[in-house]
Formats: structure tokens, sequence, C-alpha cells
């Protein structure tokens, strides 16, 4: 009787001792723009997937550095690359490519090579 | 015989500090590109943090200029500067020239240009005006009309327009723009009281002194709303009003908004008049095209021209209070200079 | 005497050369898809075979496309490789009369004045002799300006000169002696013998008063076929291999064989047709600015022959396709680097599931799509609307309130599966309005619609479509003085060939001047959506770069055909940027206008009410 009264599909705190920073370490080397996101959200709004679907690339990106990969599933693959993204950046984020590298890290991941 | 210092630039800058250096003992040229002086400050009714009218200080300011004798040169353009020995000959247009012992470059910013930010609708939709344009609406007094000539019941104002943003090539921060924004809600809930007034920020600067407590009052006295999301673009519907599409990221969705009226806060640029005069006598400039000083810590109003300084809105954007202090300062560091105290011969060691 | 064991450097290297070319020619036709095959078998008994030997004497031999870029390094290439075969038929000429038969041994035209020591009595004799002296003379000047290439480069109009592997050392090497070593040979034959013409006879007694001729005479023989022998042994290991390579190239071309974005066998002809010539190395802004040394064609396809490719490198490209438009050998640069793309491309793609049917039926007979980033335009958008309601065409706007992407980025990027899933969302809905036609105010879109949806209907970009409105006189426009210059988007100009429209219809509405770069040799502005690596800082430097250009004449407006371009020029320009679109929109007379917007407001009261 380890565990009662109710269970939780998510852990309630985000623990970063715990944080798994694959990608985020992934993605850094390979599309260094990913740093200097501060996450106001242009992107997101301006985003042609997101007229079709619940794709929100600012809360993708946030996930990824706080190393919530388990969550992240296929939302990557959402992602038409039309670049509005990058026009809308205040900081010039290269958004695409970051879709494209962490579409790959999770690939490596599933290969065991990260 | 007096020294002369010519101060370029006849707003806030070169008004305060012509006085003080007049006070000083020195005589003093105004050189202004227009036919008044002010610079900005004429074309803005209410100031933030205490509301206070605009035209009080433009008052206050004259009143240096009854105490102190300064000559003004109005509607002057500046043809060439030449650096003969120690002193500088400043060619205006009609082949008349000045000579100065010290030169103080005031010359200011200007607006950002919203039409650069096309995705925002500035001059393509008739409700999109930015803080500026608002200004001139509450000069007019009167009922508050949106340009297609409604009573607006919803408004937006988007932070952040022309700074902090690469896509313009503006990095930096304006300084002033949050916390007008604040104040122009402020001021469009007074006037419309059933009005449903939203600001839409990437962060809240109100770093400066009662900054903070304007804030706290827009919400509770005013109900002033806070989205922190930036605005990506903005549509027109068929009536004219204004489609806002941000995400929300505090929710983590996207929000549209339509709103009768959308107000960009621009930022402020280096003025053409700043670029041209660092152009003519080899003034370093940063990255931003504001002037540079040769130290940022202890020379805040030295150029890299010997007897060449700076101060206000030329070296980076700044509020009225700001730019007073940065005008006094550099009328010390000029009487220094001409004094020749050896306290200016000081540097920095490593 | 018709045989010296000199000879057999030459004979063995070129047969083994021969022998090598056969093989490997064999191989490359035969992995050629049948549909080629088809081709070829088709066209090569028809006068496409002559065709192809013509371009192949103007191209490989004469060089002229480098002529036209470079008239030294075109006169370089062509003295070395028309006088070659100048020489060599010359040298056959010589042989057939000297020893009146056609069938000689391979080795008797090249060395000549080795084995024949007397030609009194010989038909054209002197006119021969005197010929072949000054082929060799001819020849001699090239090689003489490739030393000098080597060390000053900019002499040729070339800042950097591609970099050389061990094969290419000694085919380069080799190559750069056969010639001087000719000389020698011939001259001390020619002084020992008195059988020279004015330059190695001359030249020979010359230098007889310097060295023992006798002795040194076949050292150089020696020597010559060496150097002969080792050229065509290194040659199949070098970049020499373009040579012989590109004559297939050509021919295959004329036979109908067409580049695809795919790597096949014939991507493998042109890749080993590169010469690294470096012509696409200057015009290529990725490296004029300084960004990236590494991207110009030349480099890139030899990474590719070496199996060195990566990802990087194959994403950090314009795709603006002016490597391709200088390419002297025709080189499909833009198609080899999307091969590479897709060879290397993530296996997840891209999942758009999520795209259902829109249910609503829409008939019209114009579909209007903006575009994705013609969104971020409003200028253009409302243009264009302004425009169709002003001609009356019964327009829809395909994606105002935002529409799946038209593809394109996604087959940039190499992802030709998430492309197709996007091009089967976007095409049904356009063939279920029923149009007739759509236009795109998107040069990107207008690629992709063009040439991979297959429709079955008009694709046209705004410029076509305006310019065919106004020249109908469906909509009125009136000239001003405005003074503008056009920038050509890569993926219409280059891209689509469309380069006369957009003229046409701004000589309509202002004043069109020329800039530097007109056209083809139109440069990229630094936006392209076909760079998935390059850093926003180093876009706006090659776009600053580009209004610099366009700003020279002191134009009123910068006009061009792409949100895309628009956007990244207004970053850095002090000049106006404007669509055609909007150039033309404003030129529609106010008067009937404003009354149109009139009626417009009040008819929507009415249905308000």
């Amino acid at each position: 009787m380890s565990k009662f009264g109710f269970t939780i599909n998510k852990p309630r705190v985000i623990d970063y001792d715990l944080a798994d920073k694959r990608v985020l370490n992934y993605v850094l080397k390979n599309e260094p723009s990913f740093n200097l996101c501060i996450f106001c959200g242009s992107c997101t709004a301006t985003c042609s997937a997101g007229n079709f679907t619940d794709f929100n690339i600012r809360k993708l990106k946030m996930f990824i550095r706080r190393g919530l990969v388990e969550e992240i599933g296929t939302e990557a693959d959402k992602c038409m690359l039309c670049g509005k993204c990058f026009l809308v950046c205040p900081r010039g984020v290269n958004n695409r490519n970051i879709v494209l590298k962490v579409r790959e890290a999770l690939t490596k991941i599933e290969s065991h090579e990260l | 015989m007096n020294k002369k210092v010519v101060v370029i630039g006849g707003g806030i800058t070169g008004m305060e500090a012509s006085v003080q250096l007049s006070a000083l003992g020195y005589s003093v040229t105004i050189l202004e590109k227009e036919g008044q002086l002010g610079g900005h400050l004429k074309d803005w009714t209410v100031l933030f943090p205490n509301l206070r009218k605009g035209n009080e200080i433009v008052s206050f300011l004259e009143h240096g200029l009854e105490l102190q004798e300064v000559n003004i040169i109005y509607n002057s353009k500046i043809n060439e500067i030449k650096k003969i020995n120690k002193h500088y000959e400043i060619i205006l247009d009609k082949q008349k020239s000045i000579t100065a012992d010290a030169i103080l470059v005031a010359t200011g910013f200007d607006l950002f240009d919203a039409h650069r930010k096309e995705e925002f609708g500035y001059g393509i939709y008739e409700n999109v005006i930015t803080s500026y344009d608002l200004e001139k609406i509450f000069a007019q007094k009167g009922e508050i009309k949106t340009p297609s000539g409604i009573k607006p019941k919803r408004i937006g104002f988007i932070h952040c327009v022309g700074s902090r943003d690469e896509k313009v090539n503006n990095h930096y921060c304006s300084n002033v723009c949050c916390v007008t924004g604040v104040k122009q809600a402020m001021e469009l809930k007074t006037l419309i009281p059933d009005a449903e007034i939203f600001n839409f920020y990437m962060d809240m600067r109100m770093f400066d002194t009662h900054f903070e407590e304007l804030y706290l009052e827009s919400q509770k006295k005013y109900g002033i709303n806070f989205i922190r999301g930036r605005l990506s673009e903005a549509n027109e519907t068929i009536d004219k009003r204004i489609v806002i599409k941000v995400e929300d990221t505090l929710t983590s969705r996207p929000l549209k908004m339509t709103v009768d009226m959308m107000v960009l806060l621009v930022g402020m640029e280096p003025s053409k008049g700043t670029k041209e005069i660092a152009n003519l006598l080899n003034l370093k400039m940063r990255e931003s095209g504001f002037l540079k000083p040769e130290d940022d810590h202890t020379m805040s109003n030295v150029s890299n021209m010997a007897g060449v300084f700076f101060a206000g809105t030329c070296s980076g954007p700044m509020s009225i209070k700001y730019t007073f202090t940065d005008a006094r300062a550099a009328v010390t560091k000029i009487n220094c200079f001409l004094k020749e105290y050896e306290l200016q011969n000081r540097i920095l060691v490593n | 005497m018709n045989y010296s064991h000199f000879v057999l450097p030459f004979t063995i290297g070129l047969i083994v050369l021969l022998a090598y070319m056969l093989v490997r020619f064999g191989v490359w036709i035969y992995k050629l898809d049948s549909d080629d095959k088809q081709r070829i078998l088709k066209n090569i008994f028809s006068i496409k075979s002559l065709q192809a030997i013509k371009e192949i004497f103007t191209e490989s031999l004469l060089h002229r496309n480098i002529f036209k870029t470079n008239k030294v390094l075109g006169y370089m290439h062509m003295s070395l490789a028309f006088g070659w075969l100048l020489l060599i038929i010359g040298g056959h000429i010589q042989t057939w009369i000297f020893y009146d038969r056609l069938s000689n041994p391979i080795y008797i035209p090249i060395f000549f004045e080795y084995f024949v020591h007397n030609k009194a009595g010989m038909l054209f004799g002197e006119v021969l002799t005197f010929t072949m002296d000054l082929i060799l003379l001819f020849i001699l000047t090239g090689v003489a300006l490739a030393y000098f290439k080597r060390f000053y480069s900019k002499l040729f109009g070339m800042k950097k000169t591609t970099n050389l592997k061990l094969g290419d050392k000694f085919a380069l090497a080799s190559l750069w002696l056969i010639f001087p070593l000719r000389l020698l040979a011939e001259s001390t034959a020619a002084s020992l013998h008195n059988t020279g013409g004015f330059l190695t006879q001359n030249f020979g007694n010359f230098i007889s008063g310097l060295i023992p001729v006798s002795f040194f005479e076949p050292v150089f023989w020696w020597a010559y076929s060496i150097s002969l022998g080792v050229f065509f042994l290194s040659l199949p290991f070098s970049r020499y291999m373009h040579i012989p390579t590109e004559l297939l190239l050509i021919a295959l071309r004329k036979w109908g064989v067409k580049s695809k974005e795919t790597f096949d066998a014939f991507a493998d002809v042109e890749l080993h047709a590169c010469s690294r010539c470096g012509i696409c190395i200057d015009p290529c802004q990725m490296s004029s600015t300084g960004i990236s040394k590494k991207t110009p064609a030349s480099y890139f396809l030899k990474s590719v022959r070496d199996k060195e490719t990566n990802s990087y490198d194959a994403l950090n490209c314009l795709m603006c396709g002016r490597c391709e438009d200088k390419c002297p050998v025709g080189i499909t640069t833009t198609n080899q680097r999307l091969a590479q793309r897709i060879n290397l491309a993530n296996e997840r793609q891209g999942d758009f599931s999520y795209l259902k049917d829109l249910n609503y039926q829409i008939k019209t007979d114009v579909v209007y799509f903006a575009g994705c980033m013609s969104h971020l335009t409003p200028g253009i958008t409302r243009s264009m609307i302004k425009i169709f309601r002003k001609a009356k065409v019964n327009y829809w706007f395909m994606d105002e309130d935002g529409s799946a992407c038209c593809g394109r980025p996604q087959k940039l990027a190499g992802n030709l599966e998430a492309m197709k899933q996007l091009m089967d969302f976007n095409k049904k809905r356009i063939v279920e309005s029923g149009a007739k036609t759509i236009v795109t105010s998107c040069p990107i879109c207008y690629k992709v619609f063009s040439e991979d949806y297959k429709l079955e209907i008009e694709v046209l970009h705004h410029t076509q479509y305006l310019n065919r409105l106004v020249e109908q006189k469906l909509l009125p426009v009136q000239a001003d003085s405005k003074k503008v210059v056009y920038h050509d988007p890569c993926e219409l100009g280059r891209g689509a060939g469309i380069y006369d429209e957009p003229r046409k219809l701004l000589t309509h509405v202002a004043t069109l001047v020329a800039t530097k770069h007109e056209k083809q040799d139109s440069l990229c502005c630094g936006g392209s959506l076909g760079n998935l690596e390059i850093e926003a800082a180093n876009r706006s430097l090659i776009a600053k770069d580009v209004v610099d250009e366009l700003s020279k004449p002191n134009p009123d407006v910068i006009a061009t055909a792409c949100p895309l371009c628009k956007k990244t020029f207004i970053k850095v320009s002090s000049v106006q940027v404007l669509d055609i679109a909007e150039l033309i929109a404003m030129s529609i007379p106010e008067k009937n206008e404003k009354s149109g917007e009139r009626k417009k407001i009040t008819v929507l009261q009415e249905e308000l009410v």
C-alpha cells in the first residue's frame, strides 16, 4: 500500500533535477538561436499549423527547456515549416530548424544514439 | 570675453542645458531645426508618472529662457562643422557660421515609424494608431472617437512596437513605452469609463520610481487588463474593427480579440539629426545608432571628440526626468572642460 | 623506324583510360531508369546527336560559356582544349600524308617529330610543320596563363580557386608538363635533324647552345610520353574526369534525359562533369558575404563525390540558383542540393492527419491563394482584394483565414512525403472550387503549384495575372513619375522564368530603372526559405548588400513581387519597399474607387439591418 487515495498521471511538480536534457542539448548544439527565445508567443500566434490543430511551438520549446521530453510526444511533427514564425520573431530564433533538430533528437533517442 | 557654447537641438535637453550654461556665464546659442523650441514635448498632453500636463514642463523651460540670456537660431540647418585648433566652426546654410569653444549635441530621438511593422497594419487599417496619434486625439479635447468615428468600447495597446525587435534592427528597450501604455490606458478609461482596455506585453518594465505604483493603480482603480503575449499580426474585419492575434502565453493558447481601436506603443530611435551630426563630427555611435560615450560609467556625456558633449535621448531612450538630469550633468562636464579643471583629466585605471 | 620503348607510357596510359571510360559510361547508362533509356534509344540516331556534337564543340572545346563570364579564363580553357584537339588532328594528318595510309600505330601522330626526320617531298610538309608549331604556341600561351592563374587568381576575376586533392595534383602537374616537354622534345629533335618550324627550330637552335641536345633528345621524349601517361592514368582520379564526363552529359541532355530531384545516374554524371572551375564561387552570396565559404556548388558537389555530405552543409544554402545559372557545364546544382536534402531527411517528416475536410462548398472562377508569408504583408493582400473587386472578378480568397502551407518549404527541407500530404489537402480544395485559374502572391507557392501540384487549371503568379488584367484593359491604371527598380525574387525569376510580366507591369505605372543585377543575374534577398541553417543577422547582411545595390540609381521605390523579399528588405532599407501588386493598386484612378468603397459600406450596413 505505497500509493493510496489517488493517482496522478503527470508529476505535479517539474522536478528539474530529473530533467531530461538530451533534446535540449542536441538542439542548442545544432541550432544555437534556441538560446535567444524569450517565449513571447508570437510564433504560436502566427502559426499556420495552429490554424488547424492545437500545435503550440512556444510551449514545445518551453517543455524541451524544462526537460519534459516524455510529454512532447509527436508535437514536433505537426509543423508545416512555412516559416512565418521566423518572420515574426523579435529575437530571430530559427524555429524551423529547431523543429527539424527536435525531430532528429527524438529519432536518435529512439535508436539509442542520444 | 565669454567662452561660447553651441547647443544643437532645442528640446528639453537643449533648453535646460542652455539656461544652466548661461547661468554659469557662458555665451550660449541654441541651433533649432524647427520654428519653435520644445521638441517632442509640445506634442505630449499629459505625462507619466503623475499625469501632469505637458505644457507645464514647457512653461518651466521657457521661464528659464526668460531668466537667462540665450541666443536662439530657428530653422537652422548645419552644413559643416570644422575643427580649428581648439575651436569649432559651425557652418550653417546661407554661409553663416558660428564659432564654439564647446558643442553640446542634444539632437534627441525620432519615434519609430510604425509602417515598418506591416503585419500590424498601421497605415493599412484605419483604426490602428500609434501612441503619438493617441496623444493628438487627447489634445483635441472633446469626445474620444476612433478614426472611423465611433466611440471605442474595446481598445488594445500593443507594447514594444519598434523596440526589442530584431526584425526592425532595434534590439534595445525604449524604456518609456510600458509606462506610456499604462498611462494612456488610464486616461482612456477616464474618458470612456465603460471601455474595456487591454495591454499586450512581453514583459512589463516598470522600473522607475512610481512606475510600479502606476501599474498597480491602473489595475486597482481603472481595471486595465494585461495579457502576456506579443502581437504577431492584425487583421481588419469588414466593419473596420481590428482583430488582434497573439498567444496568451499564460494559458498557452492562441488568442484572437476584436477591438475598436489598436494603439501601437512606438519606441524611440536615434533621430535623423543625431545621425547627421554624428557623421559631421565623426562621433562614435552604438550599434543601435545612439551616441556612444567615452565610458559607460564615468563619461556618460563625453564624446570621442574633445569639446563635443551630448545629452538626452540622442544617447539612448530616456524619460523626461532623466533627460533633465542628463542635461544638467552635461553642463557640469562642459564647465569642467572650459574651465580646464584638473578633474576632467581623470582617467580610468584598469 | 616505327617504334621506340618511350612510347609505352603514353600508349598504355591511353588504352587503360579508354577502357576505363568505356566501362564507366556503360555503367552510367545501364543505371539510368528505363524511361531515360527509351529516350536515348529514340534520339541517338537523330539530329539530336549532331546537336550534341555541335554543343560539345562550342562548350567543351571552345568554352563559349566560360568566355561569356570571363574572356581570359575562356581563352585559357579554349587554348588547352581546342588547341590540343587541333594538335591531335594535325598529327594525324601529318601521319596520313607521310605514311600514305590511314591506319597507323596510335602513338605515331603524337610523336611524329621523333619518327620522321625527312619530310622532303612530303605534301604540305612545311605548311603542316608551321601550323603544328603555331598550335603548340597557342597551347603554351594557355599553359602560361594557367601557371599564372594558380598564383594570381584575381586576374581572372575570381577571388578564390578550388582546393586540390592528391589525384588532382598528379594530373595537374603532368598536364602542366605535357606541352612544355613536347616543346623541348620537338625542339631538340629539330636542332638535331633540322626538321622544325619557326618555333621548334629556333628554340631548338637556341637550347643547343646551352645543353647537349643529342643526350637530352630521348630524355625529353621519354618525359613527354611519361607526362601523357601519368595524366591519362590519374585522370579518372582527378577533377579532369570532368572532361570526358562532360561529353557524355551533353549527349545525355540532348537525348532527352532530364535532371530529377532525387539522385540518379544522370545526377552522378553531372556530379563528375563538374570541373571545379570555381565560376560558381563568386556569385554565391553565402560565400561573397563571408557567411559560409563551404556553400558554393563546387565545394558541395565535391563533398558529394567524396561521400562527405552532412545535413548542415546540405541545408546551409539559399537555393537561389545563382550557381546553376552561371555553371558553364549546366549542372543542375539546385536539384543536386535537393537530392542530398532528400537523402539526409529525417524519417520524422511531419504528420498532418489533423488536416480535415473543411466541408464548405465554394464555387468560384479564380482562386486567390495569398500564401503564408503574405499574411504578414497585408499591404499585398489588401491590394489584391482591391484589384479583384475593381476588375469585378469572381474570386475566392482561399487562405483568408490562414491555410495549410503550399508544401514547397517541405520540399526544400527534403521532406517529400510531408509535402505530398499538404499538396493533397490543398489540391482537393482547389479542384472542388471549380476555378479555372489559381493566382498566388507568393513565388514560393507559385513554383510548387505550377511544378508539383499537376493542376488541370491555370496557375498564375499575381504579376502574370495583373499584367493580363492591365493589358486586356480590365483594370484602369495611371502612370506616375515614380522611379522604381525591380528585384527579381529567386523562385519567380530563376526558379520559374518569370522576368517579363513584372517589368511590363511596372512600366505601366512608373518609370522602371535598371540595376546592376537583372533577371537571371539578380541577387537573392537573403530571406530565402531554402536555407534552414542561416542566422537572422546573416540574412540581414545579405539583404543589406542587395538593398545597397538596388538603391544605387536613387529609386523612389524598390519593387519586388514576393512577400518574403519585401519583409527581408524592409528591415534594412531606407528606400520604400513595395510589392508590384501594391504599386498597381495605388495607380488605380482614385475617383471611381472612392465611390465604389462607399457603396460597399452602405451595402454592408443594409445587410446588417
